[in-house]
């Protein structure tokens, strides 16, 4: 006899994003079907949930009660799983997180003993790849509408504010600004309808958290903007998401039905009269829909272009009415407050920023994926203890906080604790959250080329320094990058970063050029190099490259002479090769064929 | 249908009867069924069931029900191993679904080994 409900076995597959597109879905299915055929549908439960944070080892799979965490699976892996450690409980050790194996012992350690987790602090994650975000229950169970229904029945809505400043919560969009200030500005204004908007906009490159959390716990963000709802005096709320994030589209919607249907949402909620609803309204991509004013022009319907301020959105906002929006990340923060109070929260951090940031880690680092750790620890912890360090044996060069609005963070300052102020003063920003390593092989000039050439394509075009002066700015980039800068041009981007700065109407445009000016800060040789000695010291500028074949390590085996498309390689068998530099187009195929002599260079 | 406040904290209670699964406490019970080929031979499914089914009727938060390879004394299969911080394992031999809901109540509930199982009862018996 077949009895309900004695899940012994819970098995969580990874459906953030990066694990969807290494083939999770494939792996649910193969999941259920391998339970079918050994007769164990009822007593193991296979959930989709959230992003875990170590992308680059997914698909990820974690079987509770174990706690085993598999990484890297294939679909073909999954029968082995089902046979081996759900029917005879055997974990399978070949396919284990090899962090999480222990050398000579069947016990296997927890990830959070694991060098890429044992630092981190989740509060704004905390319920990514631990529920099902499909299923409002499982947030319950995590005290999920506990702080909405603590909010409402037992505290005003300015002992909420109180709460919230006293936590020190700043905005995790960038700016930094006080959560607490912003909902008391709105509070304070006089008006029948308000609203409370969420930025789901994410369109920094590389970053990827708010989109995590909408996919991972979106009940979260609901709750958290109810209770802003109740804080400030509005029953309507705004998400405003990119239409490019489907899954977050998805889950989001699910949700909001979900808590509609237990009454989370609509009117007279928990019977205590406040009312509160969500609409999620679909941005087309453009980045500068980010920022706050854009982004609810573009909710009115119009163009999404920035207005100057003041008047701030607290007191003319959406259609003209006191509005509240915060980032995604910031919501996240609101219910863990509410639940662990202030102090908790305060606890947490440095003098001015507290809490923990989430981090997207990417580039050329092992351990690339989600990361959220205390404020206030160092960079240095982040990419060689979490991060794993630098793959493939290269040296550390920089790090690039900010994404676009951003600045490159040299070797030097890898021990500063980092916090909203103390990136501002080395010339970065927490911006998003967007962490990006950079190894010796990267070009500082190539990347401050990369975030200009972005910005140049993402001006709105509403003001003239944003619109025509990045484009200026790129134009000089790409001239010293091809080996015709001069010093003057190097005078003139600094020039142009400034009255950039000064004029632009928006955050765009006022932080485009510190891509250019931090890395001009910190690695102006470099660029020095470009234009004085027309050489590019990483090798990536093209047009500065030459590629030569080392006659000592050459011998003689015609390979790279087939390989070259332009025939720019002449020498007889066993015999030293020679490149004639007229012909060559740079196109590295001869530097790829001689890996075995690696006779060929380039410099 | 919109809930009340007490509703939402029926729904939490009765939902995390079924996550606790995914939250290793420090002070957990562990229940380990011998699931090799001669523990199932040997009847270690019933006995496995048993233990689930007892455990989540009972409410017990801190007891996980899992699951091991062959223990290597056939002979007793099934066999099941109880562990509790600070504490010996105890080793249960020859088991079936009555025994399981018997140690259960006395040796998960109320931590009063039931001795007569154990291995080393059947092992003096011989
Ligand atoms: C060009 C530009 C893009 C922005 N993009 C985002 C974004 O994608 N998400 C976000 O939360 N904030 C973004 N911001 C910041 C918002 O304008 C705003 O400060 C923020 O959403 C406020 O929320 P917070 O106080 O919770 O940080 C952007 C700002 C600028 C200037």
């Amino acid at each position: 006899m077949i009895r309900m409900n004695f899940v012994r076995n819970h098995v969580l597959v990874c459906a953030g994003t990066g694990c969807v597109a290494a083939k999770s879905k494939e792996i649910m299915d193969e999941f259920q079907l391998q339970l079918e055929k050994q007769g164990l549908t009822d007593e193991v439960k296979v959930i989709l949930t959230g992003c875990f944070g170590l992308c680059a080892l997914g698909p990820i799979v974690v079987v509770y009660p174990e706690g085993a965490f598999y990484s890297e699976l294939k679909v073909e892996d999954i029968a082995t799983i089902v046979e081996e450690h759900i029917l005879k409980g055997r974990v399978v050790k070949g396919l284990l997180y090899h962090e999480t194996v222990q050398e000579g012992s069947d016990t296997i350690s927890g990830l959070n003993e694991t060098s890429f987790y044992k630092k981190q602090v989740r509060v704004s994650l905390r319920n990514c790849g631990v529920i099902d975000p499909e299923n409002i229950d499982e947030y319950i169970a995590y005290d999920g509408y506990e702080a909405l229904a603590k909010c409402l029945t037992e505290m005003t809505p300015e002992a909420v504010i109180d709460e919230i400043l006293k936590s020190g919560l700043r905005g995790r969009g960038g700016g930094g600004f006080p959560t607490g200030l912003k909902w008391q500005f709105a509070a304070r204004e006089k008006s029948d309808i308000k609203y409370i908007c969420c930025n789901a906009d994410e369109g920094d490159p590389g970053a990827f958290m708010d989109r995590s959390v909408l996919e991972g716990d979106p009940h979260n963000i609901i709750e958290s903007m109810a209770i802003a709802g109740y804080a400030i005096g509005a029953s309507q709320g705004y998400i405003y998401v990119r239409a490019e994030y489907p899954i977050a589209v998805e889950r989001m919607n699910i949700a909001i039905a979900q808590a509609k249907e237990y009454g989370f949402l609509g009117q007279n909620i928990f019977g205590t009269g406040f009312n509160f609803d969500l609409e999620v309204r679909l941005g087309a991509g453009a980045f500068v829909c980010g920022e706050e004013t854009a982004l609810m022009m573009s909710i009115e319907g119009n163009r999404g272009e920035p207005n100057p301020r003041p008047p701030f959105p607290a007191v003319k906002g959406l259609f003209g009415k006191p509005t509240v929006l915060n980032n995604v990340e910031t919501f996240t923060n609101i219910t863990w407050i509410l639940l662990h109070g202030a102090e908790a929260f305060a606890a947490m951090g440095t003098e001015k920023s507290k809490g923990t940031k989430v981090f997207a880690l990417g580039g050329n680092i092992t351990n690339t994926g989600l990361v959220e750790v205390p404020m206030g620890i160092t960079l240095r912890e982040i990419v060689d203890e979490i991060g794993g360090g630098v793959p493939n044996g290269k040296a550390f060069k920089a790090a690039q906080t900010g994404g676009p609005s951003g600045g490159c963070i040299p070797c030097e300052l890898l021990d500063i604790p980092i916090d909203y102020d103390s990136l501002i003063s080395i010339g970065s920003m927490m911006g998003s959250g967007g962490l990006i390593v950079m190894d010796e092989d990267s070009c500082m000039v190539d990347i401050a080329k990369f975030f200009l050439d972005f910005t140049v394509e993402e001006s709105c075009g509403k003001c003239t320094p944003c619109r025509i002066g990045t484009k200026r700015m790129l134009d000089i980039l790409e001239k010293i990058s091809e080996g015709h800068g001069t010093m003057e041009d190097i005078c003139a981007l600094e020039e142009l970063s400034a009255h950039i700065k000064e004029n632009s109407l928006c955050g765009l445009g006022q932080t485009a050029p510190n891509p250019v000016a931090s890395t001009l800060a910190h690695f102006r040789d470099e660029y020095e190099a470009h234009v004085l000695e027309k050489r590019c010291p990483a090798g990536v500028c093209k047009n500065l490259l030459q590629y030569f074949i080392i006659p000592e390590k050459c011998v003689g085996c015609t390979l790279c002479k087939r390989v070259c498309p332009t025939d720019a390689i002449v020498g007889e068998v066993k015999q030293v090769h020679e490149i004639i530099q007229e012909k060559c187009i740079k196109c590295d195929a001869c530097r790829e064929a001689c890996k075995k002599f690696n006779a060929i260079v380039k410099r | 249908m919109a809930k009340t406040i007490e509703e939402l904290r029926a729904i939490r209670e009765k939902m995390r009867g079924q996550i606790d699964l995914r939250q290793k406490g420090e002070d957990n019970l562990r229940v380990v069924v011998g699931m090799a080929t001669c523990g199932i031979a040997a009847g270690a499914r019933p006995v496995l069931h048993a233990f689930t089914e007892e455990v989540r009727r009972r409410g017990l938060n801190n007891v996980t029900v899992g699951q091991a390879g062959c223990i290597g004394l056939c002979q007793f299969e099934p066999i099941v191993e109880v562990y509790a911080p600070d504490a010996e394992k105890v080793t249960y031999v020859n088991m079936d679904a009555e025994k399981a809901a018997r140690v259960v109540a006395e040796h998960l509930v109320n931590n009063r080994v039931v001795a007569e199982y154990t291995v080393g009862a059947v092992e003096g018996l011989k």
